[in-house]
């Protein structure tokens, strides 16, 4: 297969086509949809052993000073100045009509910077957002000429100690730099699979040398953004673009979570006004896990009905969950309607398919907490 | 003895009489990656060439399958009902999706044999 040159590569490029991944256009990059093994064996291989994934395409960047935390609180609705250093968080870039502009990773790497990790689609308008947001309080440093690789899956912890005996002390959501088979590397302990794992950010022209060092190891399998989908539908992770977005607010979004104690009494980010009268006086919808009765998958955009035939909210996530073993999906509904086991329509061709209200995750998220 | 036939949309026929059974090509599943559903059309339903007879789900996402021939449906493959791995696993074989009666045999003029397949393949890639 040759490559489009309309599109970016990452650094793992080579590598993917000696992998014999079938490669497509994604956020303006050419990635690997799949492997020869095929979306429901790399999605196996994640929830039982370990899984490389290249996230390369991800936005990362630094926010210097120390009033990065406060220059990034302007702008989301997540306690951010608390984060303590070598921590993660997840929160959201909020707009002036609380819709979520992204959603993205914060690292306090040591109480005068952040790392960031934004999504490919969002990550030039996102900088520019946060530079103009920054002004002289703060210094963005976008690292164009990093990679990104996410070491996902049960077996994670054991791959990745055999190059880097330190990160099986580090616990979920931990964060800092780690030399890793012998080359540096700045590591977090989190992903995007429901399973306890390793995101690793490492100089582009490195990638390849480390990629290949997990991939010598008999537990782990390279693996695609279609199992990286799967993998966070099961999950119960939202994508941005499919199931939020700028119409969407975090509290619709079912993240209140990311919405700090302290912001909710100071306000003080984009929407807040909304956001805070969503968290008092509730929402028109809200982000619900989907379960088809029968075998037939209900992709984005399938309409959701109630039992009478009347619209109650849209799919904005579906699929085959491998480990499911069936399909599943997410999407929003009329509050009315969120609880657990409600009786819903789906209209898939328009043909009405039975379908129940879960709770999310469909798969147990199985983080590692120490 | 049947006949093969082939669509550029990648359906293969196989053809004895005024019967054709009809199924996707191994290409096509290779494509399409691991299929978890196939919604089949009904037995009796009419079918018009170039028309939607079938879906055919992967992981990733859901494809349309048309009608290669007019005719009707004589019998559907209830295996991939339970199974839609079948599709991967026997695509020209036990991974048939139905049969149809022609209503016009003069269509199957319009399609591929074996060898002008495999040439519209090799052209793709």
């Amino acid at each position: 297969m040759t490559a489009d040159p309309a599109l970016k590569t990452t650094p793992l490029d080579a590598l993917h086509r000696e992998l014999g991944a079938r490669m497509v256009p994604f956020a303006g990059y050419a990635m690997p949809v799949q492997y020869p093994a095929g979306i429901i064996a790399e999605h196996t291989a994640c929830r039982t052993a370990c899984a490389l994934f290249d996230v390369s395409h991800m936005g990362q960047a630094y926010l210097h000073g120390d009033d990065a935390a406060a220059v990034l609180e302007s702008l989301t609705p997540g306690s951010l100045r608390e984060l303590k250093p070598g921590r993660q968080r997840y929160t959201v870039l909020t707009n002036e009509a609380g819709g979520i502009l992204d959603d993205l990773m914060v690292v306090n790497c040591d109480g005068h910077k952040l790392f960031l990790v934004v999504n490919a689609g969002c990550k030039d308008a996102d900088f520019a957002h946060i530079a103009a947001a920054a002004g002289d309080r703060a210094r963005l440093e976008v690292l164009p000429d990093r990679a990104l690789l996410a070491l996902q899956g049960p077996k994670a912890a054991a791959v990745m100690a055999h190059f880097a005996p330190a990160a099986a002390s580090m616990v979920f959501m931990d964060a800092g730099p780690l030399t890793v088979g012998g080359i540096p590397c700045f590591v977090t302990r989190s992903g995007y699979s429901g399973e306890d794992g390793y995101e690793i950010s490492v100089a582009a022209d490195q990638a390849e040398n480390l990629a290949r060092h997990f991939l010598e190891m008999p537990d782990c399998t390279p693996a695609g953004l279609g199992a990286r989908d799967s993998l966070r539908l099961e999950a119960g992770l939202p994508l941005y673009g499919n199931d939020i977005d700028t119409t969407t607010s975090p509290v619709e979004a079912s993240l209140a979570f990311a919405i700090g104690k302290r912001r909710r009494t100071e306000g003080g980010f984009p929407g807040a006004d909304r956001i805070l009268a969503e968290l008092q006086g509730g929402v028109s919808r809200l982000r619900v896990g989907l379960k088809p009765d029968g075998r037939a998958p209900a992709r984005a955009h399938t309409e959701i009905q109630d039992t009478t035939g009347r619209t109650i909210g849209e799919v904005t996530s579906g699929g085959f969950g491998p480990t499911v073993e069936g399909p599943v999906a997410m999407g929003y509904v009329e509050p009315a309607f969120s609880e657990p086991g409600t009786p819903v329509v789906l209209m898939v061709r328009g043909k009405p398919l039975d379908a129940h209200v879960v709770a999310l995750p469909f798969v147990e998220q199985r983080y590692y907490r120490g | 003895m049947s006949q093969m036939y082939f669509t550029e949309d990648h359906e293969w026929l196989s053809v004895e009489g005024e019967t054709a059974i009809v199924g996707i090509t191994d290409y096509a599943q290779q494509q399409l990656g691991d299929v978890v559903f196939v919604e089949l059309p009904d037995e009796g339903k009419d079918l018009v060439q170039g028309g939607e007879a079938a879906v055919v789900e992967s992981v990733k996402a859901a494809s349309e399958v048309y009608a290669p021939v007019s005719g009707t449906v004589t019998a559907v493959n209830a295996d991939l009902e339970g199974t839609p791995a079948l599709v991967n696993e026997d695509a020209m074989g036990a991974g048939w999706f139905f049969a149809v009666s022609l209503t016009d045999p003069k269509e199957l003029d319009n399609l591929m044999d074996q060898d002008a397949y495999d040439a519209f393949v090799a052209g793709l890639e």
